[in-house]
């Protein structure tokens, strides 16, 4: 079992004909992903990598029946083509663009408030479910088909986390890129709740950066409502207070956004936080062997 | 990216919200005559990409042109150090004159993202001129927020609302109203991350009028801002950030020894933190982008030696789809045209992983490889001893 894809997802890539777009489809098609069409308004009725072009996602979704798209549009169409793929009925859309205006985001966030679609980015490495579906760029063969989900803020640092999961024995169920934008689609706790429904998820490792507050309403959410272990690491705590560390998201302003700060409030609310950047993979193992301690409500 | 004050409030009054008359000048000689044009008296205040600069003495009232022109004689080279720019403090390179307001009453007004709303917010605070950050720990009950509906705009009521309770009323509270309004105007059309009045004043003569301003723009609208990059002040900036800049790489100056050169954001700062676990002092943050290119990787690295305190240097690129040995080759490079003898630590991942440690161990660099996080760190602090 999985969340949010697997090997029935159907996707269509919005920004197929570019140079990334075209790379990652061909990248993920190779993994096994099922691509049934490509999206770039001006070019519908090619064929390209024999997968059918459309101008519209509402073409893409009509003759191919698509249910997921994977985004690679640059940054001034990214969040219309966010849009398109809620307006076309999708169930979910991955957006891997970077550079996003927040001006363009904030009505794309209002909008999706009120529809059905769920979305997974911008600038995130994208969601994977190990041996049968990838939509994304993250790097295929460092993931083992398991029963630990995976949510992240960040992209290589979700490589690094996996792998030293996969070289520990643990394999993934699925791994979340939720992004490192100011707004993003679905945030911690919006995909630790499909965790928590998910029969193929027996623990959850976490991976935040300092900035904003997400670890730490996250923290509070698991402490009242998550059936499994989680573990967790937080980058950033030798960060400098108002450097904003390469992510929008990334800067402590106001005293705000400290790593200890989540650190600490995880810590507090049961999550076994690693303590380095090497420990991921052994926090995950402690945090699976030590489930029934800590403040684990229901187990 | 930020900007200076005087160009924050030409912004502002270019969307109708009133600011004191005043000129921004590059020498003393021009502060002198500035201070003429305002009467004598006036106000001096030095321009840097930072808050604080009254306490760090970058703000003076003075009283005739004389006055004046010493004064920036003084400032002009100074480096201020507030609690706002880091210890290395910004030099002053740019002053403006104002005239001297009579001031009544001082109020705080910005609009910045809430991001836990995914929404812009409005922020206003009777307890003008101090810290927002300060006011809203110290009395929260002070600080009046509204959440602004992307659909809806901000309001005529809404606006109005706030106006009032900041105490205003009569025909100031209806300026205060268009004023708020106005503002979000700038916000949206400029693509702000934050806009900031602090203080917004009533004047004695029972004017609203924008003492200090503050813009920042969001970095990722300016694709759509031609005019912003002739902005830039790029001397409130370290000459390597600028650099870094110019090739799309995340680069943040610190204090240690060792220079990092790693691929993502977060894998960047993780670096850092095991880095300073193993007793490492990182000279450095920067990331090259999660897929890192060999272009990229030969540039960073010539942006990390220019550093003249870097000793030794940290790779960690986790490849993914890339490949290692196009890595290794954008590492040998750069290295050898800038004749490189300092000892590096390469940790990659990725394809051709093999490959690309076999290029780096041939390459006659002072260089070893590692497979893990952990032990790469401990092998680049061994080898700076």
């Amino acid at each position: 079992m999985s969340i949010l894809i697997n090997n029935s997802s159907r996707i269509v890539v919005q920004g197929i004909t570019g140079r990334s777009g075209l790379f990652h489809t061909q990248q993920c098609r190779e993994y096994g992903s099922n691509i049934v069409a490509g999206v770039t308004p001006g070019k519908g009725g090619i064929h390209i990598e024999g997968i059918p072009v459309f101008n519209t996602v509402a073409e893409a979704v009509k003759y191919t029946n698509a249910n997921v798209s994977m985004i690679f549009v640059p940054p001034p169409g990214a969040a219309d083509a966010i849009l398109e793929s809620a307006a076309a009925g999708l169930e979910l859309a991955v957006c891997i663009t970077e550079g996003i205006p927040v001006r363009d985001m904030v009505p794309v966030k209002a909008v999706l408030k009120q529809s059905k679609m769920r979305l997974v980015g911008p600038n995130c490495p994208g969601v994977i479910t190990p041996g049968e579906c990838k939509i994304g760029i993250m790097p295929g063969h460092i993931h083992k088909p398991g029963k630990i989900g995976v949510v992240s803020r960040s992209g290589t640092l979700t490589y690094e986390a996996v792998k030293q999961l996969t070289d520990v024995g643990l394999g993934q169920s699925t791994c979340v890129g939720i992004g490192g934008d100011p707004i993003i689609g679905m945030n911690f706790i919006d995909v630790l709740k499909l965790f928590n429904e998910d029969p193929g998820t027996e623990g959850v490792f976490m991976i935040g950066e300092i900035g904003g507050s997400a670890e730490e309403d996250a923290a509070h959410w698991i402490e009242e409502h998550m059936k499994k272990p989680v573990a967790a690491f937080i980058a950033g705590v030798t960060a400098p207070p108002g450097k904003r560390m390469g992510h929008a998201g990334a800067i402590i302003t106001g005293g705000k956004g400290k790593a200890e700060d989540k650190i600490r409030t995880l810590t507090e609310c049961g999550v076994t936080v690693a303590s380095s950047p090497t420990k991921m993979g052994e926090a995950m193992q402690i945090a699976i062997g030590s489930r029934h301690n800590g403040k684990k409500k229901s187990d | 990216m930020n900007i200076h004050e005087y160009q924050a409030k030409e912004i502002l009054n270019s969307f109708g919200i009133p600011i004191p008359r005043g000129r921004v000048a590059l020498t003393a000689d021009q502060v002198e005559r500035a201070a003429k044009e305002m009467g004598g008296r006036c106000v001096v205040k030095a321009q840097i990409y930072a808050g604080g600069r009254g306490k760090a003495g970058g703000v003076k009232l003075v009283h005739h042109p004389e006055q004046a022109q010493e004064y920036a004689k003084e400032l002009f080279g100074k480096t201020l150090v507030t609690p706002q720019t880091g210890p290395e403090g910004l030099r002053v390179r740019r002053i403006l004159v104002e005239e001297a307001v009579e001031i009544a009453r001082e109020f705080y007004l910005s609009i910045t993202l809430d991001r836990s709303a995914s929404r812009y917010v409005l922020i206003a605070s009777a307890e003008g001129g101090m810290e927002i950050e300060e006011v809203a720990s110290k009395t929260p009950e002070k600080i009046h927020t509204l959440t602004i509906d992307p659909f809806l705009g901000l309001r005529s009521y809404q606006a109005r609302q706030i106006a009032l309770q900041l105490g205003l009323s009569g025909s100031v509270c209806e300026d205060c109203v268009n004023l708020i309004q106005n503002l979000y105007r700038v916000c949206l059309e400029k693509d702000c991350a934050l806009v900031e009045i602090n203080p917004l004043v009533v004047t004695r003569a029972g004017w609203l009028m924008a003492m200090d301003a503050k813009i920042t723009f969001d970095d990722n609208a300016i694709f759509r801002h031609r005019e912003y990059p002739d902005m830039m002040d790029y001397s409130q900036l370290d000459p390597l950030e600028i650099n870094a800049g110019k090739y799309d790489l995340a680069y943040i100056k610190l204090s240690g020894s060792i220079g990092c050169l790693v691929n993502g954001a977060g894998l960047a700062m993780a670096t850092l933190d095991v880095l300073k676990e193993y007793g490492g002092e990182p000279a450095n943050f920067l990331d090259v982008g999660g897929g890192a290119t060999r272009e990229k990787v030969a540039e960073a690295f010539k942006i990390i030696l220019q550093d003249a305190d870097v000793k030794g240097i940290f790779v960690n690129i986790f490849g993914g789809i890339m490949r290692c040995d196009v890595i290794a080759h954008g590492i040998i490079e750069a290295a050898s045209e800038v004749n490189c003898t300092l000892p590096i630590v390469v940790r990659m991942d990725g394809s051709q992983v093999e490959e690309g440690k076999r290029l780096l161990t041939e390459s006659g660099l002072n260089v070893q490889c590692s497979d893990n996080l952990g032990d790469a760190a401990s092998k680049i602090v061994g080898m700076l001893g």
